[in-house]
């Protein structure tokens, strides 16, 4: 009988440790495998854009694609000027950071500076229930609760239109700019908050003037965050603010913008090949450029601000 | 200041100015105290509005016909039967395909990886991923999976395609439950001759539980409440028939015909009814979102509970 404790050689002869250390490098090989699977998707968005966009830049330059003014894909005479989409996304996007900026800027300020540890541990979960709120919820509280109300007092508001969604927008994305804003300001360092004080400033003459200036850079990473989320926002805007390329600059009338207008062509039945169809791509395509380019920059503010403290 | 800059100020002059100035600087403290606690209610008391609006507009219609028809095009007889079998059943493929990849990912990331161009570049596509709006890996879904691949409009599409949308929550949340272990449990297992996959699956993992379940169900919360990508594939369609059922009663007992069968979901089925003019379907909307509600604030709910445990633990 062999004795009940292996001995090392035991281990060896019998190949357990060949067989642990397979199993180590095999494991080692799957986790790579899953962690460079996220390289893969960004290469595939890439990829598939550009490719199923492909056809609809040869057929329509991309500097007609970018500065005209008429969008009319399905019409016999098609218009491919996206200004009219891109200007009611932007517009959405600043009419939500108008609201989500301030509210946010003032929150975080009290979460980090005045709010007790209780009281921060209370308000933070419960601001990141307006982030899990289901969007299409959204669109439908913009559409049916929201715009009959304020139609009471804004005069024009139609019953479709920009200022609504945008309204929502920014209330969603409020506690983001909060949490990200708000780690940028318990970032800043004690010493500075206690130099100030020792200079004889008052509570909010440090918030003002020494945390939120100390913060800046991850604050404004925080809009733009913000920003680039608002963007890319799709079922309030497809629900409460129209299908209809509209190229205005009054919120209160209805306007697509890129998403919504995905959405409705995912909606219809046009078949893969045509050149109306392929726009779904290249809108998308421009999307993803804009918030790419908002993440970018976010992402270097961030981190910048984190090696200066 | 101005007590500072004017010295020749005699002594009571200079107490009462301080004095006035200290009050000031409180009477600001206070208010934008307030307006921190203002906006505080305002927000909530949206959120609040808009749980009581589809509350009273949509609990009276939930009863047994309406869990349990399918769509109808006259709205007291739809139904979201179709509706909540598709969700539970695109939920699963969500959660079984995005979190052993996400948790291996991030032990990986934390564990394994070592500070070079490679895996600088997987942490900056993690982080970037986080921030691509949903409605485009709906696209990429659709030249991927559907075009692509030829996978149609199924089941297993959409939840490969939530699971894509969901990783990046899942790594990151695993790895700052990693990173929270206390290194002493890692130093007394490899002190034991454990190997390093032996440390992981035997101490890491389960000590990192809480804090990838939690990153879990914040996932699939946001999973099931996702509208835009699953009508990027295109699947608003009229489903008025269930999946065939994962359980057989003839060998193997077990089939995965599901998988590949068309589907709609509970945010698709609200975005439907909400899009059309009759008021009847903007109860049954309004119904939808109840539900939804109630399942996004439940999963929500679990993970705060979960991580309010969790810190109570560390702190004892």
């Amino acid at each position: 009988m062999p004795s009940p404790i292996p001995t090392a050689d035991d281990l060896i002869r019998n190949g357990y440790i060949r067989r642990r250390r397979a199993i180590g490098t095999m494991m080692a090989l799957i986790m790579f495998a899953c962690a460079a699977l996220s390289v893969f998707v960004t290469t595939a968005i890439v990829v598939i854009l550009v490719e199923e966009s492909w056809m609809f830049f040869r057929e329509v330059p991309i500097l007609d694609f970018l500065t005209g003014t008429m969008w009319t894909p399905v019409f016999t005479d098609a218009q491919f000027g996206v200004l009219p989409l891109l200007v009611s996304t932007l517009q959405v996007a600043f009419l939500a950071l108008l609201i989500a900026i301030p509210m946010g800027t003032v929150m975080a300020i009290y979460l980090s500076e005045y709010a007790s540890t209780a009281v921060r541990e209370t308000i933070k979960p419960a601001l990141e229930l307006l982030e899990a709120v289901p969007t299409v919820v959204y669109g439908y509280f913009a559409l049916i609760v929201m715009t009959p109300f304020l139609q009471k007092f804004i005069p024009g508001l139609a019953g479709i239109n920009l200022l609504v969604p945008s309204i929502i927008l920014g209330i969603m994305i409020l506690p983001y700019v909060v949490s990200v804003s708000e780690d940028a300001m318990r970032a800043v360092p004690n010493g500075l908050r206690e130099g100030a004080y020792a200079l004889g400033m008052s509570r909010w003459q440090v918030a003002f003037r020494v945390v939120l200036p100390g913060a800046m850079s991850g604050v404004t990473a925080a809009y733009i965050l913000g920003m680039s989320r608002a963007v890319g926002e799709t079922m309030v805007v497809a629900i409460a603010a129209g299908q209809n390329p509209n190229l205005t600059f009054d919120p209160r009338e209805g306007a697509a913008t890129i998403t919504a207008y995905i959405v409705q062509m995912s909606l219809g039945d046009l078949p893969r090949g045509t050149l109306a169809y392929s726009t779904i791509f290249s809108t998308g395509l421009l999307l993803f450029v804009i918030t790419l380019m908002f993440n970018i920059a976010g992402f270097y503010l961030r981190k910048r601000f984190r090696e200066v403290y | 200041m101005a007590v500072m800059t004017e010295g020749n100020l005699s002594g009571a002059a200079a107490t009462a100015a301080a004095v006035g100035a200290i009050t000031r600087a409180k009477r600001i403290d206070i208010v934008v105290a307030a307006c921190g606690v203002v906006i505080m209610v305002m927000a909530m008391g949206l959120l609040l509005t808009l749980i009581g609006d589809l509350a009273i507009r949509g609990l009276g219609r939930i009863d047994y016909q309406f869990l349990t028809s399918f769509p109808s095009r006259r709205p007291e007889n739809a139904g979201i039967l179709s509706a909540w079998v598709g969700s539970i059943l695109v939920m699963l493929t969500t959660a079984v395909l995005a979190i052993p990849i996400g948790v291996l990912a991030g032990l990986y990331l934390e564990e394994y990886a070592r500070k070079n161009w490679i895996s600088n570049l997987i942490e900056i596509n993690v982080a970037n991923l986080a921030g691509v709006p949903s409605i485009i890996y709906g696209l990429l879904a659709l030249g991927l999976f559907v075009y692509g691949l030829n996978l149609g409009k199924t089941i297993l599409v959409a939840g490969m395609t939530l699971g894509l949308l969901i990783l990046p929550i899942v790594i990151v949340s695993t790895r700052e439950a990693i990173r929270s272990i206390p290194l002493i449990v890692k130093e007394a297992a490899y002190g034991l001759g454990a190997d390093k996959w032996q440390v992981m699956w035997h101490y890491i993992i389960p000590a990192a539980r809480p804090g990838i379940l939690t990153g879990a169900i914040v996932g699939l919360s946001r999973a099931i409440g996702e509208t835009a990508p699953i009508i990027t594939i295109g699947a608003l369609t009229f489903i008025a028939f269930l999946p065939p059922p994962p359980i057989t009663d003839s060998f193997p007992f077990i089939s995965f015909a599901w998988l590949h069968d068309q589907f709609t979901v509970l945010p698709i089925q609200m975005f439907n009814w909400v899009s059309r003019p009759q008021e009847g379907f903007h109860i049954n909307a309004a119904a939808t979102g109840v539900v939804l509600m109630v399942l996004t604030l439940a999963l929500n709910g679990m993970a705060i509970y979960i991580r309010y445990r969790l810190r109570r633990s560390v702190r004892n």
